[in-house]
């Protein structure tokens, strides 16, 4: 058990390892730092987070070191004694400040990082309020080929060099580096290499300053705007956490947010980016009876009634496929409508994506990957589909994969069939040509999508889906991680969500509520048993 | 409830003179006044035959400025919008196509209507782009017809430059405290606490 004294105050810090940074973060006393970063190692170099620092020996009397020391380079021990306040501290930060903000540009007004820069918050709270400076600053050109996403304003930048770290610790990939020396440092590539790792969207997020800028989000939205919801990445099923940042029910950019349950701290590019389909115009708006638009008042009651019908003739007939897009709360509505209708009647786990190989971070010089593993991209492109299995396993006893479907869609053997897709577009048509002959055998089919293709041409019914931005619910990731998504912006005018429909289709009144259904879920599928209260927090609950 | 009759005290008109009941006295009185008018100066303004000349802090309809190379001075950081308690600007901003900025407005729209004219917007805005001029008798027949973009802004600005109505902060010629450097304060001002030997 160890004690640390923060400004004269005691904490308990346990056994925890841990630097004066977090070790004062325990006793609620803020540290300013730019170059330390949790999840890449230690190099002292912003001096931003300059304390005192001493010990306290047993028999109570203090010393303190002669200097002040980098807080997150020092480790905190039993006895270690933080000034956070003492005049040299205050002076040091004054100081540290001064000096970064020497040849700093002072553009926020066009700067996309204000309003969530480091450097205008420490600015604001422990810096000056004019520049000494007479000298002309030190302004190196833009350099916007730096990547294909991102895009450098090497004028802003502090020298924090963590995006440097993150490339040679984390991607591996080592693209980025200091050029010069002191004053005329910058940070630079490689001719010709520029850094197009799956993982580069991460230094934006990483950069303290408004150096490092996303080309995606660049001057798109002021980040004061934006309203930040936690959601999961739906693009594969490492399932990271993050923040849908929004503004009007338009998605403007997704941002990892920490969460060491699921992927740690970071994301890929191939998620971060993915989210225009959101946005898109051309997404399916309202529900299509054999081809005509029609008020949902109309097409529940009369969709229920047919599939009634189909399953009253031959229960076995009546078929449902389940998308891996669903959360478990759709699946679980959707699955207990059809099952309701008839017990014989089938469900199917919908398509699911996969794309190459398991993809490992950090990779070496020539690309290889090596361990430890930092972070994964998993080949199987779709956010749930364990959750999914689970409870097509609870309802029907095993898991029928989505060729069975077709199989039995060929032979004729289904009468109505209800196919869930709501796959970004990126993972192109999934029900391709030859596939929708098979499947529009069926005398009913029921088409719920995002997009229109050769599948609602071909569809008695075609009902638009919600993306993961629009829904309340919760993914399990591979890893049996229940995570809880939460809605950022709502779907088009006449859009109902997913949940929505099958609660309309299930005649339950009222709106769908997710943490009820979840207490439901958990309650009837022994699996979700510790979904429990049906509150999952922040990090998620991890099930199995 | 009626009223008591005790409560009630009655008041009578005083009695008037021999003069008072000539009414000469107040008829001549009145006529002074009348008199006296047709004598003073015009204060009416022929409104709509002639202008009025307002004064340069008038806060009327709102101009975007030009640089002197006659570009949009907007570096599009929508400060304004975000001052604006209307919210009656609307910006989307983009890459300029100028080698010296980072940033311009690719649209910029203010809602004319829906502008509560507070001036917050020109307060806000840290390069003097965006400012109130005395222009007030603008009209239109459509809500659209309202909503002044970009080109009109401008041509807000040509026109009241043309006419030598400028509003009262380009006459003063000063820039906003956030874009100049402070002048006063000696080199020499150290902060009050002097350094610790470290």
């Amino acid at each position: 058990m160890a004690v640390v004294y923060v400004n004269d105050k005691p904490v308990d810090i346990g056994n925890d390892k841990l630097n004066l940074i977090q070790a004062a973060e325990r006793a609620g006393v803020f540290v300013p730092y730019y170059c330390w970063h949790p999840g890449l190692s230690v190099v002292a170099s912003c001096r931003m987070c300059l304390v005192e620092a001493g010990e306290r020996k047993p028999d109570g009397t203090i010393s303190m070191q002669p200097r002040v020391v980098p807080g997150c380079q020092t480790p905190a021990r039993d006895g270690t004694v933080i000034r956070t306040q003492s005049e040299r501290s205050i002076h040091a930060e004054h100081q540290t400040l001064e000096s970064l903000l020497l040849n700093h540009p002072l553009d926020c007004p066009v700067c996309d990082k204000a309003g969530e820069c480091h450097l205008q918050d420490y600015s604001y709270r422990f810096g000056r309020a004019t520049s000494r400076m007479i000298d002309d600053k030190n302004q190196p050109p833009n350099k916007p080929h730096i990547g294909e996403h991102i895009t450098l304003f090497a004028d802003r930048c502090i020298m924090c060099s963590r995006c440097v770290r993150f490339t040679r610790e984390v991607s591996g990939t080592a693209e980025l580096h200091v050029i010069n020396r002191g004053h005329h440092s910058e940070i630079d590539i490689f001719p010709g290499r520029p850094v197009n790792n799956k993982l580069a969207g991460n230094v934006v997020d990483l950069c303290p300053v408004g150096a490092l800028c996303s080309k995606d989000f660049l001057y798109k939205q002021r980040v004061w705007f934006l309203k930040s919801e936690k959601s999961v990445c739906p693009d594969c099923s490492t399932g990271c956490s993050i923040f849908v940042d929004h503004n009007k029910d338009i998605v403007f950019r997704l941002r990892p947010r920490e969460n060491p349950q699921a992927q740690g701290y970071f994301m890929c590019d191939e998620g971060r980016f993915d989210y225009h389909y959101i946005n898109a115009r051309e997404r399916i708006k309202v529900p299509l009876h054999k081809g005509t638009a029609t008020a949902w008042e109309k097409v529940i009651p009369s969709l229920r009634r047919e599939l009634a019908e189909s399953a009253q003739k031959d229960g076995g007939r009546l078929g449902a496929v389940l998308s891996p897009f669903l959360t478990c709360e759709e699946a679980y509505l959707l699955a207990k409508f059809v099952k309701g209708l008839s017990k014989e009647a089938r469900l199917f786990l919908g398509w699911v994506p996969v794309r190459g190989a398991d993809d490992t971070y950090p990779k070496d010089r020539k690309g290889r990957p090596i361990q430890p593993v930092k972070f994964t991209i998993h080949a199987e492109k779709c956010p749930n589909r364990r959750g999914v299995e689970e409870i097509l396993k609870h309802f029907q006893g095993e898991v029928v994969y989505f060729d069975r479907a077709l199989e039995a869609a060929e032979a004729g053997d289904l009468q109505a069939l209800y196919v869930t897709g709501g796959y970004p577009p990126r993972l192109g048509e999934w029900l391709p040509a030859p596939v929708v002959q098979k499947v529009s055998k069926a005398p009913l089919l029921v088409v719920q999508d995002l997009f229109s293709s050769e599948a609602t041409k071909a569809a008695t019914y075609v009902l638009p889906s919600s993306s993961f931005a629009e829904k309340d619910g919760c993914f399990v990731n591979q890893a049996n991680l229940a995570q809880a998504i939460h809605w950022a912006v709502r779907p088009e005018h006449h859009s109902r969500s997913d949940g929505q429909v099958f609660l309309d289709l299930l005649e339950r009144r009222g709106l769908l509520h997710a943490e009820k259904l979840r207490q439901e879920l958990s309650g009837e599928v022994p699996y979700f048993a510790k979904l429990g209260e049906g509150d999952l927090g922040e990090l998620g609950v991890r099930l199995g | 409830m009626p009223m008591k009759d005790e409560d009630v005290r009655w008041v009578k008109a005083p009695r008037m003179g021999l003069v008072e009941k000539l009414y000469i006295p107040a008829i001549m009185q009145g006529f002074q006044t009348t008199l006296k008018h047709m004598f003073s100066p015009n204060v009416t303004q022929q409104y709509p035959e002639e202008k009025p000349k307002l004064p340069a802090n008038y806060r009327g309809v709102h101009r975007l400025n030009r640089d002197e190379e006659g570009r949009v001075k907007c570096v599009a950081c929508y400060m304004c919008s975000t001052a604006c308690p209307a919210r009656c600007i609307d910006i989307v901003a983009a890459p300029s196509p100028w080698p010296d900025r980072e940033k311009y407005p690719e649209v910029f729209v203010i809602d004319e209507l829906r502008c509560i004219y507070c001036g917050m917007c020109e307060q806000a805005c840290p390069c003097d782009a965006i400012e109130l001029t005395t222009l007030f008798d603008h009209t239109g027949l459509s809500r659209e017809e309202m909503m002044f973009d970009k080109e009109k802004l401008l041509s807000v600005f040509d026109q009241t430059v043309a006419a030598g109505t400028d509003p009262i902060r380009t006459r003063s010629g000063k820039l906003s405290i956030a874009s100049e450097p402070i002048a006063s304060e000696p080199i020499a001002s150290e902060p009050k606490a002097s350094a610790p030997k470290v």
